[in-house]
């Protein structure tokens, strides 16, 4: 039995309900109790912008588990409940509900998304973040025909497939002159840009929305070149900001995140997991916060371990990722900036499939995979062993 | 130890192949196929890991 018999996890998405049931696969038999804001059953987030958005999926096909496992691993699950403080002296985490005590603490409050400057509060304008963002945005297709998506990310992007895949007639706004796609996006930017218009979708890059127009309905938008979209819906996806507002006066550093050491730790016995956590480089590089979904099961992996042992893993986790785009799998792994080259290794850019490693001065750093997954999980796997970059260390239990 | 696979849901990251090849395969399409729904004495912590780390949550294990 661990000296430490109270868990508390403040975040019910994927990187906390994680790490509660990997305390539970290391033999932790403490309580667990895992504080969420929102009142849904646990969800994964990557559906919303994929199968809840193009109507293939029911928002609750995005649940994590149904409600008996987590009584069944003897996980509490508090839901609706948000955290409004800490007070790591006396170790209470203060919710809407009352305190909670802990002896170890795992925050995985995620991030909201940002809005998209001084937006006037026009119906047909949406955000997708959460399963309600969803809901509403599924509901605010009916009747709506053309669609503008201000945000050249990974976000933006899938957004704007699937509401191409709806039907609607589709405009993607961008800031910069490129769409973006995580580190590996000045590599893949003029392939993703053929995807898109090949699709349907007008993009407009190195452009802003710099004003909506509609009297309580959106009808448009003007850009910073003067010109001028006609849309009766709009999406924005232009970045997210941690939820570490209920962290304030807490000693912790948490101005862009909630920062850790390499094995997650915050403070001692607080710890913070996925989209809100900044974590150390393992081998002394700077600190990083990634929203992928893979990070945030392996950080959880890691500080679950972490607690159950009372010995520190700090994993190295190398970043991978995945987006769907008009039906084409993207897929990256490593560690992608400065990498300027991409070297085709299995199947053929010009068949719309392939597999590719990135480099960076010549040495490999990261793998890219392009309809083909099953050659890039090969590929992955084959490489990792022959480069100090692409360890698989997060794959080593 | 049982596999049962969650197809729609799956996402092709290949991680379960990657921590359990022994049980775990994909098709072209990145799509799990399961190689022995029985789990053998000896691979269940790599069927454990493999759920674990799948990104889409399609894998479930029924002991």
């Amino acid at each position: 039995m661990t000296g430490r018999p109270r868990t508390v996890i403040v975040g019910a998405s994927i990187a906390g309900i994680s790490t509660a049931e990997a305390l539970r696969r290391a033999g932790y038999d403490g309580t667990i109790t895992v504080a969420g804001e929102e009142p849904h059953r646990p969800y994964n987030r990557p559906p919303l912008s994929k199968q809840v958005l193009t109507g293939q999926w029911a928002p609750e096909d995005a649940s994590i588990a149904p409600a008996e496992t987590f009584s069944g691993l003897g996980i509490d699950l508090l839901l609706g409940v948000r955290a409004t403080g800490l007070d790591t002296d006396r170790r209470r985490v203060r919710t809407e509900a009352g305190e909670l005590a802990y002896d170890s603490l795992v925050i995985a409050t995620g991030v909201a998304a940002r809005v998209a400057g001084p937006l006037p509060p026009l119906a047909g304008v949406h955000t997708l973040r959460t399963l309600d963002d969803a809901t509403a945005l599924r509901a605010g297709l009916d009747g709506a025909a053309r669609a503008l998506v201000v945000g050249g990310g990974v976000l933006g992007g899938e957004i704007a497939a699937g509401l191409a895949k709806r039907g609607l007639t589709v405009t993607l706004v961008g800031r910069g002159e490129q769409l973006c796609f995580g580190q590996v996006g000045p590599l893949l930017a003029p392939l993703l840009a053929d995807l898109h218009r090949t699709n349907g979708v007008r993009l407009e890059l190195g452009r802003d929305v710099v004003e909506l127009r509609g009297a309580d309905r959106v009808t448009g938008a003007v850009l910073s070149d003067g010109s001028e979209v006609a849309a009766d819906l709009v999406v924005t996806a232009v970045g997210s900001r941690p939820r570490v507002e209920w962290l304030a006066g807490a000693p912790l550093r948490s101005s862009d995140g909630v920062e850790c050491d390499p094995a997650g730790r915050a403070a001692p016995d607080v710890y913070a997991v996925g989209d809100v956590a900044r974590w150390a480089d393992a081998s002394g590089g700077s600190s990083t916060r990634v929203e992928h979904q893979q990070h945030a099961i392996e950080q959880a992996h890691a500080v679950a371990a972490t607690i159950a042992t009372g010995v520190a893993r700090a994993p190295g986790i190398v970043p991978f990722f995945w987006s769907e785009l008009h039906g084409t799998r993207i897929q990256a792994y490593g560690r992608f900036d400065g990498a300027s080259s991409l070297a085709v290794v299995a199947g053929d850019a010009a068949d719309g499939r392939f597999v590719a490693l990135a480099t960076r001065d010549g040495v490999p750093v990261g793998v890219v995979g392009w309809n083909l997954p099953r050659a890039f999980r090969e590929v992955r796997a084959r490489f990792a062993s022959t480069s100090a970059d692409l360890g698989e260390r997060q794959l080593v239990p | 130890m049982r596999i049962e696979v969650n197809e729609p849901a799956c996402v092709g990251s290949g991680q379960c192949a990657l921590v359990a090849e022994d049980l775990f395969d994909q098709d072209d399409d990145g799509i799990v196929i399961v190689l022995a729904d029985h789990v053998a004495a000896g691979l269940e912590d790599a069927a454990r890991r493999a759920a674990a780390l799948c990104p889409a949550r399609a894998i479930a294990l029924v002991e």
